[in-house]
C-alpha cells in the first residue's frame, strides 16, 4: 500500500464520515440537486488557484464559501427556494469554470486524484472534518425542527436563519475536502447518495444520522481500495460504490419492510 | 358582551391597540383585548383576518406597534398550523426530546396516548388524530402556562376532532393551563371556550362565547352564509 493511497484512505474516512454525516441534513431538506450543484462551484475557484499559482483547494474554498453566503443571502432576502436560486447561478460556475481551467489540470480538477494526496492534505481532511460532524451534531435537531415546521422551531428559540447559513457554510467545507478525492463533478454525490441510501432503511432520526455518517466512510473507503486495485479513477468508483449501496438499501427496504 | 363590558381583572395578558402591518399591508389593527389565566379563548374570523398573525405577535416572532402585555412570566407552548413529517425519519420519543428530556409517560397518558405503544412510532405513521394529540404533547411536554393552537382540527377527521378538543379542554382544567385556539368552527367555539375574539384586521366581536346563541351576533361574525354552513357541520357531527 503507497503512501498516496494510505493518506487517501485517511481523507476518504474522514471526508466521507463528514459528507455522510451532514447529507442526511441535505436528504431531508430536499436539497440534494443543491449539494451537487454547489459542489460546481468551486471549479471556477480552483482554476484560479491554478492560474495564479496558489493552492487550487483554497481557491475552491473560497469561492464555495462565498456561493454559500450567496445561496443564504438570496434565499433569506427573497424567499425563492435554493433550488431555484442554485440552478440559476451554479451551472454558469460550472461553465466559467471549465473555461478558464488550464487544459492539463480539467481533468483532476473536475474527476479528482486520489494519488497526489498528501500527508498535509489528509491531515487537513481530518482536521475540517472532525469539526463539521461536531457542529452539524450541535444544529441537527435544530434543522430538522426548522424544516418540521419553521414555526415550531422559531417558537422554541431556534434561530433558523443563522443555523441554515451555518448549515450551508459546514456543507461548503466538506464539498471542498471532498474535491482532490472525487473531483468538483462528483463531489456531489459523496453528500447526497450515502444519506439517500440510508433514508430507506432507518425507522428513527438517530439511525439515520448514524447510518449515512458509516455509509459515507464505507462508500469512500471500498471506492479508494477498489481504484487502487484496478488502477481506475477513484471518483467514479466511489460514486458506483455508493450507488450499489443505494440499490442493495432499496432492496432491504422491499424484503425487510423496514418501514 | 362587549369588551367595555368585560372587567380585565386579574389578567393573563392585555393587547391594546395591536398593529401589524406586512409587506406595506396592514394585517392587523387598532386590536384590544385581554386574556383571564385558565380560560380558553378561540379566535375566529374568515381566511387572512389576522389570526395566525396575531399568535406570531405573542409568541414574540414579529414587529408590532400597540403594546402586548403579559402581566407575569409565562412560557408558551405553540401548535402551528402546518408541519411537514412525511419525509423525516422521526420517532414520536425523537420529536418529544426536542422539547425537553424527560419522563413522558404523564404527558402522554394526558393526552389519551400509551406511551409503550407511540415512543417508538414514527411520526409519519401516525393517524392525523394521533400526530394532532403528540403535538399537543409537544406543545405541553415542558408544562407551559399558555397554549396556542393554530386550527387544532385542520386535519383531522370528525370523529377524532371532539377527541382533541376534549383533551384541551381536560388540560385546561386539570393542568390549569391557558389555551388560546384559532378555529373554523363555530360549534367547537360555543362548546369548548370560554371567549371568543372575532377578529377581521380589527376586533369584530371580543366576549363570552355562550353569547355566540344569539343569530345577531353569530351573522355579525361570519356572516350569514358561513352560519348555515356550521350549523349544518355541526349538526351532521352531532348526530355521527
Amino acid at each position: 500500500m503507497t503512501d498516496a493511497l494510505v493518506y487517501g484512505l485517511v481523507a476518504g474516512i474522514a471526508v466521507g464520515l463528514a459528507a455522510g454525516y451532514i447529507g442526511s441534513l441535505m436528504v431531508l431538506k430536499r436539497m440534494a440537486l443543491v449539494g451537487d450543484a454547489l459542489s460546481h462551484v468551486a471549479l471556477p475557484g480552483l482554476a484560479i488557484g491554478l492560474l495564479l499559482g496558489f493552492n487550487p483547494f483554497l481557491g475552491a474554498f473560497a469561492f464555495l464559501f462565498a456561493a454559500a453566503v450567496v445561496t443564504w443571502y438570496i434565499e433569506w432576502s427573497t424567499k425563492l427556494s435554493v433550488e431555484s436560486i442554485v440552478g440559476v447561478l451554479f451551472v454558469l460556475a460550472l461553465a466559467v469554470g471549465i473555461l478558464i481551467t488550464p487544459q492539463p489540470d480539467l481533468l483532476e480538477a473536475l474527476f479528482g486524484d486520489i494519488t497526489s494526496v498528501t500527508l498535509l492534505y489528509a491531515v487537513a481532511a481530518v482536521a475540517v472534518s472532525v469539526p463539521v460532524v461536531l457542529l452539524t451534531r450541535l444544529i441537527y435537531t435544530k434543522v430538522v425542527l426548522s424544516l418540521i415546521s419553521d414555526e415550531l422551531a422559531k417558537s422554541t428559540g431556534v434561530r433558523v436563519a443563522q443555523v441554515n447559513l451555518l448549515y450551508l457554510l459546514l456543507v461548503a467545507v466538506v464539498v471542498a475536502a471532498g474535491i482532490q478525492i472525487v473531483g468538483s463533478i462528483l463531489v456531489g454525490a459523496l453528500v447526497i447518495v450515502p444519506a439517500a441510501a440510508m433514508k430507506n432503511v432507518s425507522s428513527n432520526l438517530t439511525r439515520y444520522a448514524l447510518l449515512s455518517g458509516l455509509t459515507g466512510i464505507a462508500t469512500v473507503s471500498v471506492g479508494v481500495l477498489v481504484s487502487a486495485g484496478l488502477g481506475l479513477p477513484a471518483g467514479p468508483l466511489v460514486v458506483v460504490v455508493g450507488f450499489v449501496i443505494f440499490l442493495a438499501a432499496l432492496v432491504a427496504r422491499r424484503v425487510a419492510g423496514v418501514l | 358582551m362587549t369588551l367595555t363590558t368585560l372587567a380585565p381583572s386579574e389578567d393573563l395578558l392585555t393587547v391594546s391597540n395591536l398593529g401589524v402591518t406586512l409587506d406595506h399591508h396592514p394585517v392587523l389593527d387598532g386590536v384590544s383585548f385581554y386574556l383571564k389565566p385558565r380560560t380558553t379563548l378561540a379566535i375566529v374570523g374568515p381566511n387572512g383576518a389576522g389570526k395566525t398573525t396575531l399568535f406570531r405577535v405573542l409568541l414574540g416572532l414579529i414587529a408590532h406597534s400597540g403594546s402586548v402585555e403579559w402581566h407575569r412570566p409565562v412560557k408558551i407552548g405553540y401548535v402551528p398550523q402546518h408541519f411537514s413529517v412525511t419525509d423525516v425519519p422521526i420517532s414520536v420519543r425523537e420529536f418529544l426530546a426536542f422539547k425537553c428530556k424527560t419522563d413522558y409517560r404523564e404527558c402522554l397518558a394526558s393526552v389519551g396516548l400509551d406511551d409503550r405503544e407511540f415512543l417508538g412510532k414514527r411520526l409519519s405513521a401516525l393517524s392525523g388524530g394521533e400526530m394532532q394529540r403528540i403535538l399537543i404533547a409537544w406543545a405541553i411536554v415542558d408544562r407551559p402556562d399558555v397554549l396556542l393552537f393554530d386550527e387544532p382540527t385542520s386535519s383531522v377527521d370528525i370523529g377524532s376532532q371532539d377527541l382533541v378538543y376534549e383533551t384541551l379542554n381536560s388540560l385546561e382544567k386539570t393542568a390549569g393551563i391557558t389555551v388560546l385556539l384559532i378555529s373554523h368552527d363555530i360549534h367547537t367555539v360555543m362548546h369548548y371556550s370560554d371567549y371568543t375574539l372575532a377578529l377581521n384586521r380589527g376586533v369584530i366581536y371580543f366576549g363570552e362565547s355562550r353569547a355566540l346563541s344569539d343569530p345577531e351576533l353569530l351573522q355579525k361574525i361570519f356572516g350569514s352564509g358561513s352560519i348555515l354552513a356550521d350549523h349544518e357541520h355541526s349538526s351532521a357531527r352531532r348526530s355521527a
